[in-house]
């Protein structure tokens, strides 16, 4: 009996030490990130473009990365929800009572979403080669764009699925053509789909391995989509490989600026999520 | 009028169809596309050789994969051995142990963890994990080390993978239908034999998923790992050696690629290589998990 009751307090005791340790390594992570990006924070690396002779040290900031990585994560969440809509609504809508062949897709969105982000980088290097596009803005945002079109389409498939299934039947035995039905769930999931575009966003934002082989990296903010962008993941691993102390430094606190950046992303959804499962039911 | 809506339904679902099929097709062509580019160095070298040999030579014409392959296993098999226990001991405890206040505080850090890029990960490890090792835990071992080795990828790739078990297994655990707990409780078996011989069994089959999953998404990881593992393209003989997984060398020499004969075509052959197990690997926890939430519904 009581070597029963002390494995129990054992384990007991291993799994809080555990709770605390996979919770716990959130907060050390922020908690460097905070400790070594925060005295090398200051205006100038989010309002200026790098100066000349930024990569030894002297003035400048990351504004190029800042907007460049907007633009890539940006151009590449309104694309995907071009394609993402669509497909979720076909899947549900005009799909409904094909069970075989909306699993078998749902699976393939599942492994398009396990594919590694270099993967999709080669790909869409790959592609630019094809089609004679040089490292651009457009290249990393195609490339993005085919990183985030499985996140969308299963985010805004699972959104759909709380949708009531008898306001389909209302608007059915209304006479609504299933196009005009759609059209309603979609006014019905639009606090969805805005976390769906959160979640996009926050991802491909943050992504390295896609943008490394097909946006390019500049000093300047591209004026064009043939431009080549900088992005903030890229500026921060280019940065940290210098021995420069000072554009270490800056390293840091560029991480600093993308943590805290995707930090109120992701909130901002979950918050979202949470109001918008609180309306469904 | 009425015509005129159906027309539109009708051209509406024609081009969702050509939208999903174009989507899905990504698949295919992904891997028709590597395949095609790798045909060059598939023609020059066996899979056996490009596999087996650690010749990496790249102006010979020498690309041998073993050293990565076992760079790739190296770091993937540690952040498991790390995370696995870890993970599980957490998911139990949030779902039979925490009481429903410390569980919608616990929940949030594991999204929040999952949201963290990967880029912040590796400045993380350089900043944080890299010191730990060199300083502190490597010499208990070795006589020197620089930090750089497959144990900090494993390290760094361990806290990656956290929230993706952690979520998993919790919900695996959560379809476990409460009246098999409670008759093991109800039987004076206590809370760790319950889990224990309930719990886990019930639940293998979406752990094993879970792991699975985890074990194709720590293979992918890429600048994370990159930026903690050293990259030295040798075979790794203790977790304090440096290594050079598949995806970083993919990454790495990216910037020589087309200078070099055959070299985009080996790297190519690399991501391929990549896509085909992590395919697989998906597809197969993806199939057990929904046999999983069938069983639930039954």
């Amino acid at each position: 009996m009581i070597r029963r009751k002390l494995e129990e307090n054992f384990f007991r005791v291993l799994m809080v030490l555990a709770t605390i340790a996979v919770a716990g390594s959130f907060f050390l992570i922020v908690g460097t990130i905070f400790y070594k990006g925060v005295p090398f924070m200051n205006w100038d690396m989010i309002t200026k473009i790098p100066g000349g002779g930024f990569y030894i040290g002297k003035e400048g900031g990351v504004l190029n990365a800042i907007v460049g990585s907007l633009y890539v994560a940006g151009g590449a969440t309104i694309l995907g929800l071009l394609v993402s809509i669509p497909v979720a609504i076909y899947i549900n809508m005009y799909l409904s009572g094909k069970n075989f062949i909306v699993n078998s897709l749902r699976i393939i969105f599942d492994v398009l979403f396990g594919i590694p982000s270099i993967v999709y980088g080669a790909f869409g290097f790959l592609i630019m080669v094809y089609f004679g596009i040089r490292a651009s803005l457009l290249g990393g945002i195609l490339a993005v764009t085919l990183l985030v079109i499985p996140i969308l389409v299963r985010t805004l498939d699972e959104v759909i699925r709380t949708v009531p299934r008898e306001l389909r039947d209302v608007s059915l035995s209304l006479g609504a053509t299933r196009w005009e039905m759609s059209k309603v769930i979609l006014r019905q999931i639009r606090p969805g789909i805005f976390t769906a575009i959160l979640l996009s966003f926050g991802r491909g934002i943050g992504d390295v391995a896609s943008v490394l082989f097909t946006a390019g990296f500049s000093d300047n903010i591209p004026t064009s989509l043939h431009q080549p962008a900088a992005t903030l993941p890229l500026a921060i691993f280019f940065q940290l490989g210098s021995p420069v102390e000072e554009v270490q430094g800056r390293a840091y606190a560029s991480a600093l600026i993308l943590t805290i950046v995707v930090l109120i992303i992701t909130v901002l959804s979950s918050v979202l999520s949470k109001r918008f499962s609180k309306n469904s039911i | 009028m009425q015509s005129f809506r159906l027309i539109k339904d009708k051209i509406y679902s024609k081009l969702m169809l050509v939208l999903t099929l174009a989507s899905v097709s990504i698949v295919i062509l992904i891997g028709v596309g590597l395949y095609y580019k790798s045909i060059p160095v598939l023609h020059k070298l066996s899979w056996g050789t490009l596999l087996t040999s650690s010749q990496w030579k790249p102006l010979k014409g020498l690309f041998g994969f073993f050293p990565f392959i076992m760079g790739t296993l190296w770091v993937t098999a540690i952040s498991i051995i790390i995370a696995l226990p870890l993970c599980l001991l957490t998911s139990f405890y949030i779902t039979e142990y925490a009481s429903s206040r410390i569980r919608k505080i616990l929940v949030p850090f594991v999204n929040l963890l999952s949201g963290i890029p990967p880029v912040i990960f590796g400045v993380w490890g350089v900043l944080f994990i890299i010191p730990l090792i060199q300083n502190n835990i490597a010499p208990h071992f070795v006589e020197f080390s620089t930090g750089y080795s497959v144990l900090a990828g494993g390290i760094v790739l361990a806290v990656m993978i956290f929230p993706l078990i952690v979520s998993i297994v919790c919900e695996v655990l959560n379809t476990i239908p409460k009246e098999l707990k409670d008759a093991s409780l109800a039987l004076g078996a206590t809370k760790w034999e319950t889990i224990r011989k309930v719990s886990i069994r019930k639940a293998s089959p979406g752990i094993i998923a879970a792991v699975v999953l985890a074990i194709s998404r720590a293979f992918g990881e890429t600048i994370a790992v990159l930026m903690v593992c050293g990259n030295n393209a040798v075979v790794p003989h203790s977790v304090f050696d440096p290594g050079y997984p598949l995806p970083a060398l993919i990454a790495n020499n990216y910037g020589e690629m087309l200078s070099i004969p055959m070299y985009e075509s080996a790297l190519m052959f690399a991501a391929l290589l990549l896509f085909i197990i992590i395919f697989l690997f998906n597809i197969i926890s993806r199939i057990i998990l929904i046999r999983v939430e069938r069983r639930l519904a039954a």
